[in-house]
């Protein structure tokens, strides 16, 4: 960090160590001439190797490598409300995940008694109150599709706090990072050790680090697969071994990942592999709420004595490198906003802190919007950050979001508990019968989706003088409708015959099945009666 | 290898041609990419040791594992028997026409019988066993059976079969010809008594004279029919052979007599005992509660 060109401006190119070292010619000569940035100087060498001087041989500055190889993060502690906000998001959203498969929900005798299970065996998706079957999976898609809207009200309202707080790679990394400052010590501590040479003492605190991420990641992935079957028998068949083995695979897969991802690739995974970002910077505009360093009020940056010594020549940044140290992604905010800003204000924690110690006002690097930022260095009245949230973008989202939302619970509460569908048999279509009548016979499903037995009447409706039997009930007991009992939170198969007399048309009619409870559901299916010499 | 030089840049070799001034770098493979390559070597060496692999004249190499795809199968369907053993034990101990009461292992039967059936008669009676009437092979989800249509019976019929030539017990009915017996006017006359009793055409006292004569003794007075001779109702409406005039009349003058195999020793006794279960169930077959109760028919059926 040598190169001080008091002319740059916010946006200037990021500068790291590796990059400077490859490109200290181009680099230097470029800025000083063109103040162009060096990721086009990347995109293009030949233009700037151009502005070199004849006698210089050019290809010789030609780097080897077009990427700049990862400098690992070692970010410092900090406290401050962003951090104690972080600290409290964190708490919360691991409590729900490690959490949520324990707590009972009372369903009756014949329904699991897991709150929010996935029961992926019988096919139902268990959310405290409401029963999911899949013939409902709308349900689930209106879920995602709020989840969506949720991300993009949130983006557009707060910018990318879904990133800096509730993301889970953001969540697990700032746990494991808590795990690193537990075992290693902070930031300057990690960085000796990590140069230091693989001695005893090195090596029983990375192994006791590793363990810890092991236990972590298990925990992470064990967690999950409570979801999907009843918690506390899944724990002990696990620990018997008498589990599916689809659940010690989970484990074993969301382990690794969570101790890879969490653990070793952290802000790699939002800044290379994660597209979220890429479609946020698409959302964002001059009114979403960011994290942003006021380089009117920064710039020049210059030391508390210079400042001192020169009054009104210095901003206010002193360039304590506190907004870098505590970054978890490791990037300097006073380069702009970019991707690799995950919008946590951390920065503006130590930051402000600094800001204290010197005695300056806080709020160097704020949450502001990009207008309001041209307006404060303008010298313009700004608003507040909270009004930007307000905004009709925002209300228009959170209106969509919401009435998603409101219309999923309308339906949920008006839906039948009772469903039918039919299938007509078609081979053959129909059964001439001895005395001259026309048999159809039909496979019938009866949906129970309640958590009892319920008595179901089936009935043939418009098909004037049917009567029907089941593969049950004889021929001697057909009549127009017959009774069945539907086995709780069932879907039961009913063959059932028709039989028309002699001379009935090719014909739609109905079947109806109706709940013989104080309730009366009931459902209607078309479907058709099949005669000889009736075919279409 | 021409002209091999140091590219001056990168300090690589290349590989020596030139192509209108663009030469090529000998850059060496990636190292992983040839300890893939390697390990894919000794695998298939591995793999052709422990597998069959090399094809000889008759067979292929057999591998020290003794894997072999058809062994497999054999081990699958083995297991699948396994499973199936209970089932079968159960369904060979129960009597045929106590199976409905047991309605879990009835299902069993009737899901077995339906695969047997695809397999061994749906070339006759059709996928859906509605059978055939141009072709003559009768319709098993009606309620019309030739020599009765209770389990017993329908087991009965499978074991032995219709017209089986070498099983003693097999079902026989003959129709005699016709054939000069009768003259034109008293042929229509027949044929327009016997679609009468179905109500298909006005009777004639000449017809009913005749009917009485030369029918009745096995479709019975009212054309009832016997299901011990296996002689067909006739006033119903399933007609096996047609019932235009023209059908009939040849059906009298030179009759169709369907057969079918027996299935004794071509099928195992369970099997076939799941067929009869399954078309049973196919909707004919609900008379049968009423035929098992009555001990008398059961005799009968029991030759």
């Amino acid at each position: 960090m040598k190169n001080r060109d008091p002319s740059r401006a916010s946006s200037a190119p990021p500068r790291r160590e590796g990059a400077e070292r490859d490109w200290s010619v181009v680099v230097e000569d470029g800025r000083a001439k063109t103040n162009e940035p060096v990721s086009s100087a990347v995109a293009n060498p030949e233009a700037t190797t151009l502005r070199h001087e004849p006698h210089e041989p050019p290809r010789q500055h030609l780097p080897t490598k077009l990427f700049e190889k990862r400098t690992k993060v070692h970010n410092k502690r900090i406290d401050g409300r962003f951090r104690r906000f972080k600290w409290f998001v964190m708490f919360v959203t691991l409590a729900i995940y490690y959490a949520t498969p324990w707590i009972r929900w009372d369903r009756g005798p014949y329904a699991p008694d897991q709150a929010v299970l996935v029961d992926l065996a019988n096919r139902r998706f268990y959310m405290f109150g409401i029963e999911i079957w899949p013939h409902e999976f709308y349900y689930v898609a209106g879920l995602l599709i709020m989840a969506a809207l949720g991300l993009f009200l949130v983006t557009s309202a707060v910018g990318r706090a879904w990133c800096g707080y509730a993301c889970p790679q953001t969540v697990w990394t700032d746990l494991f990072q808590h795990v690193d400052r537990f075992v290693d010590g902070d930031r300057n501590a990690r960085m000796r050790l990590d140069a230091a040479p693989l001695g005893p003492k090195k090596f029983a605190k990375r192994t006791f680090k590793y363990t810890i991420y092991l236990v972590i990641s298990f925990w992470t992935g064990g967690a999950w697969i409570m979801y999907f079957a009843d918690a506390p028998t899944l724990v002990r068949d696990f620990w018997a071994g008498e589990a599916a083995p689809a659940a010690y695979i989970t484990v074993v897969i969301l382990t690794l990942t969570t101790f890879t991802l969490g653990g070793f690739m952290r802000e790699q995974v939002c800044i290379y592999m994660c597209p979220w970002p890429r479609i946020q910077t698409a959302m964002m505009d001059e009114k979403s709420l960011l994290v942003t360093y006021k380089d009117w009020r920064g710039e020049p940056r210059g030391s508390v004595k210079k400042a001192q010594k020169n009054p009104g020549k210095f901003g206010d940044c002193i360039d304590c490198l506190q907004c870098v140290a505590v970054c978890p992604t490791g990037i300097d905010i006073r380069e702009g906003p970019q991707v690799g800003c995950i919008t946590c204000a951390l920065c503006i924690d130590a930051c402000d802190k600094v800001m204290a110690d010197i005695g300056r006002p806080r709020g160097l690097i704020d949450y502001a919007t990009l207008e309001d930022c041209e307006k404060e260095a303008n010298g313009e009245p700004t608003r507040s950050p909270w009004k930007a949230i307000f905004r009709p973008r925002t209300i228009a989202y959170f209106l969509i979001w919401g009435s998603i939302g409101l219309a999923m619970l309308f339906a949920l509460g008006v839906r039948s508990h009772v469903g039918l569908s039919v299938s007509p048999d078609r081979n053959p279509p129909y059964i001439l019968m001895s005395d001259g009548s026309v048999r159809n016979s039909y496979t019938l499903k009866l949906r129970n989706m309640e958590s009892r037995p319920r008595e179901m009447e089936i009935a043939v409706e418009g098909l004037p003088g049917a009567l029907m039997w089941t593969d049950t009930i004889g021929r001697d007991d057909a009549a127009g409708t017959q009774i069945k009992t539907v086995p709780a939170d069932q879907v039961l198969s009913v063959r059932a015959y028709v039989i028309a007399p002699e001379g009935t048309s090719t014909q739609e009619f109905n079947f109806r099945v109706t709940s013989r409870d104080e309730q009366q559901e009931s459902a209607t299916t078309e479907t058709r009666f099949d005669t000889p010499g009736g075919e279409r | 290898m021409a002209n091999k030089r140091i590219d001056e840049p990168t300090g690589t070799e290349t590989v020596g041609h030139e192509w209108d001034g663009i030469e090529e770098l000998d850059t060496p493979m990636p190292r992983w990419w040839l300890w893939t390559l390697y390990a894919t070597i000794v695998w298939g060496v591995i793999y052709v040791i422990l597998y069959p692999a090399w094809p000889l004249i008759n067979k292929a190499t057999e591998g020290v594992l003794g894997w072999s795809s058809r062994g497999e199968l054999a081990e699958e369907m083995s297991v699948v028997d396994q499973a199936r053993t209970t089932v079968r034990e159960e369904l060979a101990r129960i009597p045929i026409e106590r199976l409905p009461e047991n309605s879990e292992l009835f299902g069993q039967a009737v899901a077995g019988g339906r695969s047997a059936f695809q397999v061994h008669c749906s070339q006759c009676h059709g996928s859906g066993a509605a059978g055939s009437q141009t072709l003559g092979y009768p319709n098993l989800n009606d309620d019309d059976w030739l020599w009765g249509g209770d389990l017993k019976a329908i087991e009965y019929t499978l074991v032995n079969g219709i017209r089986a030539p070498g099983v003693n017990d097999t079902r026989m009915s003959v129709m005699p010809p016709f054939e000069g017996a009768f003259d034109a006017d008293q042929l229509t006359a027949v044929t327009n008594h016997v679609l009468s009793l179905s109500g298909k055409a006005p009777s004639t006292a000449s017809g009913a004279q005749l009917y009485q004569d030369n029918c009745s003794v096995c479709h019975g007075p009212a054309g009832e029919g016997n299901r011990e001779l296996g002689a067909p109702r006739l006033n119903d409406a399933i007609w096996l052979y047609g019932s235009s005039p023209e059908q009939l009349r040849a059906q009298i003058l030179n009759p169709k007599m369907g057969r079918m195999p027996h299935w004794s020793g071509r099928l195992d006794p369970v099997t076939i005992k799941m067929l009869s279960a399954y078309v049973w169930s196919l909707g004919g077959g609900e008379e049968f509660v009423e035929v098992a109760e009555d001990p008398a028919v059961e005799v009968d059926e029991e030759p």
